[in-house]
């Protein structure tokens, strides 16, 4: 492909050359998605990644005027197919998977996580332990907003990605993060208004 | 949800006890991700120039994954 600097990439994207160089840059985008997707194995990978490749050309060439040069336009570029790629594969991933199921329906359920029969701590590590949970629980259903319940439940708790919890909420993944992290602070606040600290909360379950 | 294991239970923890003053979201991280990809390339301790993505990055699943596949990407493709 012919080198060519940041400004010559613009100038040639959006002038007379254009369909060249619009080539040149799907060409490098597809090459980079093989490496990037290397340990995603799928059928029909490489129609995939240039069905992905397609929808990022049309987002690039579309916010080329946000483009402010902080890194190589390739690399520029490249982000936004990863993004394309990695969104679509877990879409489809994900698509048969409800948030609901990591949910409890009620609030204050009485239910028994895992976590305090699984493990075989000590019984006076099990004690702080059990406790610990149980108050983070608490606060968790009692204290947060419903969608923060559920956004905590569903990401934290479920280990579901935030893009598909944000688009089965009807948001995006960016507001989910603030959502999450209002949540994440309101239960730092209220568990220290029960004597709880970080530093004990990690410390407690640091070697588990 | 039937179940909570001792990793999500972690996981939850840390989340609680890690919460910053100062947090950027999934969109920041975006827009800046492709300048800690080089820098990190060129050996520049991208996580003390950008250090607010540096801990959006061990934060939020999503991102990192995407940052790890860039970084393999442009690294693979540097040069070419």
């Amino acid at each position: 492909m012919e080198e060519r600097t940041n400004q010559e990439w613009l100038e040639d994207l959006q002038g007379p050359h254009k369909d060249q160089a619009i080539a040149d840059l799907r060409e490098f985008l597809i090459e980079g998605l093989g490496y990037a997707l290397g340990n995603h194995h799928r059928e029909n990978m490489d129609v995939l990644i240039e069905d992905f490749v397609q929808e990022a050309l049309i987002k690039i060439l579309d916010n080329l005027d946000t483009f402010r040069g902080d890194s190589k336009l390739t690399t520029w570029a490249q982000k936004i197919a990863v993004r394309v790629a990695f969104s679509e594969l877990r879409r489809k991933r994900w698509e048969d998977v409800s948030i609901e199921q990591f949910v409890p329906e009620e609030s204050g359920v009485d239910f028994t996580p895992a976590i305090l029969t699984d493990t075989k701590p000590t019984p006076e590590e099990m004690t702080t332990r059990d406790r610990m949970v149980r108050i983070i629980l608490q606060k968790v259903d009692q204290e947060l907003t419903e969608r923060q319940r559920k956004a905590i439940y569903a990401v934290i708790l479920g280990g579901m990605p935030m893009q598909e919890v944000a688009e089965q909420m009807g948001t995006n993944r960016n507001a989910l993060y603030k959502l999450i992290y209002d949540a994440r602070k309101n239960l730092k606040e209220s568990l220290l208004r029960e004597g709880l600290t970080p530093e004990e909360m990690l410390a407690t379950f640091k070697d588990g | 949800m039937e179940r909570i294991d001792q990793d999500a239970m972690y996981k939850m923890v840390r989340a609680i006890a890690d919460v910053r003053n100062r947090e950027i979201g999934c969109d920041d991280c975006f827009e800046q991700v492709d300048r800690f990809v080089e820098l990190e390339l060129a050996g520049e301790s991208p996580g003390d120039v950008l250090p607010l993505v540096k801990e959006h990055l061990d934060r939020c699943q999503n991102c990192r994954e995407e940052y790890e596949a860039l970084l393999v990407a442009v690294k693979a493709m540097s040069g070419k």
